[in-house]
């Protein structure tokens, strides 16, 4: 049998901090990473671990202060069911539905998605594209980390020793809209070879000719296509670098325009030019970069009618 | 440290590390070896249990996280399985369990679900079949439209190398015909469980 490394159950958050600051623990949401690990003997094996699964603390979806927050136990499933994540996070809402199958989605929560900080989390790219904030929680009171600052490298986080992430907000922005696009081997149990979202408020159509850099063809409105010009534009990928990461020069591209055909060979030039994916077991760099420019191709041309 | 599950409707008490994976406290704590291991990671689902009632992976929760928590296998599905549990319980709890009924002299009555993948071809080496059940068992629990489309999602979590999954599907299709045939209040004798006929 695997490696059984002591394991502590608190009950409270408050008893939970308490066990970390009296010795190194590692923290276990659904165990559907953890168990790998161990049985897959991959890294290190934990000295102890703290399961975080009787914390109530940090299960439920609410709105609350101008967010959507989801506590950091909250499953796949549970995701996947709300009614406030289809009103408010359907882009989390489709990630969550491609990340394994049932058995995982039941047991699979998003702090552990966040917390694992695997480049290739599926709902990770959707968290950078809709600013999320990541609130940590330790004894002394919590702290708010941006998903943009949230994993500096490479399995790392921005939680400390002592600390859990306690839960996810989500503003709510008033006309913002999430698109979800994952390529992987198949449909389902397969982790991504690209994954990305992309986000955007869209101004009211016709309202947004001056400042924005569109380009010169006066098909600017393009073929049918209803939207104004997109502000705010988040574009977010994973299992192309190190870390979940933005595409900053794409987004650059896309602020301010508008979903035409012009724009999208701009943006996609933008995207390949920026992206450094690896050779890997999952997929090539080359291919990652060619399903990535591609993907954002078809996402434009869906919003642009074209 | 001790932990509590119910599994198959019979409570254990089981004394064992809570980070033992629920996969090996059924097979070598429980003695229950209807649940198969496969990949040992989540891929393959052939370890499927109902975990109250939501299809899980038991090599991926560990014991701390099901005590409380109401289990069902594959032993579970047939009418008389319970008594076959109660042999498990005694062999698990020999030290303190008061007097278990004699062992079963003949083998349990099949679950529908399990006629229909008989009747259907739908298990050939048998290595994903008792998750393949357990998977299907909680898709025809929900209610939902058995199209292919809605089987093929239920099962996404279950590979099968052997049978080209037609035939499990069709065998789920199979199950939710006669379920659906009984539950309008049909007479239908080829659905009966003889759930107390044991």
């Amino acid at each position: 049998m695997p490696a059984e490394p002591p394991v502590a159950s608190p009950a409270t958050l408050a008893e939970a901090y308490a066990l970390l600051q009296a010795a190194p623990h590692r923290p276990m949401a659904g165990a559907t990473d953890l168990l790998v690990q161990i049985t897959g003997e991959i890294g290190t094996l934990p000295e102890r671990v703290l399961d975080l699964w009787r914390l109530d603390e940090l299960r439920g979806i609410r709105t609350a202060n101008g967010a959507l927050e989801l506590g950091a136990l909250t499953t796949y499933t549970e995701i996947r069911q709300s009614a406030l994540c289809a009103a408010h996070a359907p882009g989390l809402v489709a990630a969550a539905a491609t990340i394994g199958a049932e058995q995982i989605q039941q047991r699979g929560t998003l702090g552990g998605n966040v917390m694992n900080a695997s480049p290739a989390g599926d709902t990770l790219p959707v968290l950078l594209a809709m600013d999320a904030e990541l609130v940590i929680g330790g004894p002394v009171g919590e702290r708010t980390v941006p998903a943009a600052a949230f994993w500096p490298a490479y399995r790392q986080t921005a939680v400390q020793p002592g600390e859990l992430l306690v839960r996810v907000r989500l503003l709510l922005v008033e006309g913002r809209q999430v698109r979800f696009r994952k390529v992987g081997t198949r449909r389902a149990q397969a982790i991504s070879k690209v994954v990305l979202a992309l986000a955007w408020t869209a101004e009211a159509s016709g309202g947004a000719t001056t400042g924005a850099t569109t380009g010169g063809t006066s098909a600017g409105v393009g073929n049918g296509a209803t939207t104004g010009a997109w502000r705010d534009v988040r574009l977010a990928l994973g299992s192309v670098a190190a870390t979940p990461i933005r595409a900053a020069a794409t987004e650059a591209i896309l602020e301010g325009a508008q979903p035409t055909a012009e724009t999208a060979d701009r943006a996609i030039a933008a995207l390949a030019a920026e992206l450094q994916p690896i050779d890997d077991v999952r997929s090539t760099a080359a291919y990652r970069r060619e399903v990535a420019c591609r993907v954002l191709r078809r996402l434009l041309r869906d919003e642009g009618g074209w | 440290m001790s932990y509590h599950l119910t599994v198959n409707g019979v409570a254990f008490e089981v004394a064992a590390p809570g980070m033992r994976r629920l996969l090996d406290v059924l097979r070598e704590d429980l003695g229950l070896t209807g649940t198969k291991e496969g990949c040992g990671e989540g891929e393959c689902g052939a370890c499927t249990v109902l975990l109250d009632g939501a299809v899980v992976d038991s090599c991926l929760v560990p014991l701390c996280q099901a005590d409380g928590h109401d289990v069902r296998t594959v032993e579970g599905l047939a009418a008389s399985g319970a008594r076959a549990d109660r042999v498990a319980a005694g062999r698990a709890m020999a030290d303190r369990a008061p007097a278990i009924g004699p062992p079963p002299n003949s083998l349990p009555e099949l679950a529908p679900l399990q006629k229909a993948f008989l009747e259907r071809g739908g298990a050939q080496c048998g290595i994903c079949t008792p998750g393949m059940l357990m998977a299907a068992e909680a898709f025809l629990a929900s209610g939902a439209a058995p199209t292919d489309e809605a089987i093929r999602t239920a099962i996404a979590g279950n590979l099968c190398r052997c049978t080209g999954y037609t035939k499990i599907v069709e065998s789920i299709a199979l199950a939710a015909e006669w379920r659906a045939a009984s539950s309008t209040g049909s007479t239908s004798s080829t659905a009966s469980t003889g759930s107390t006929g044991a």
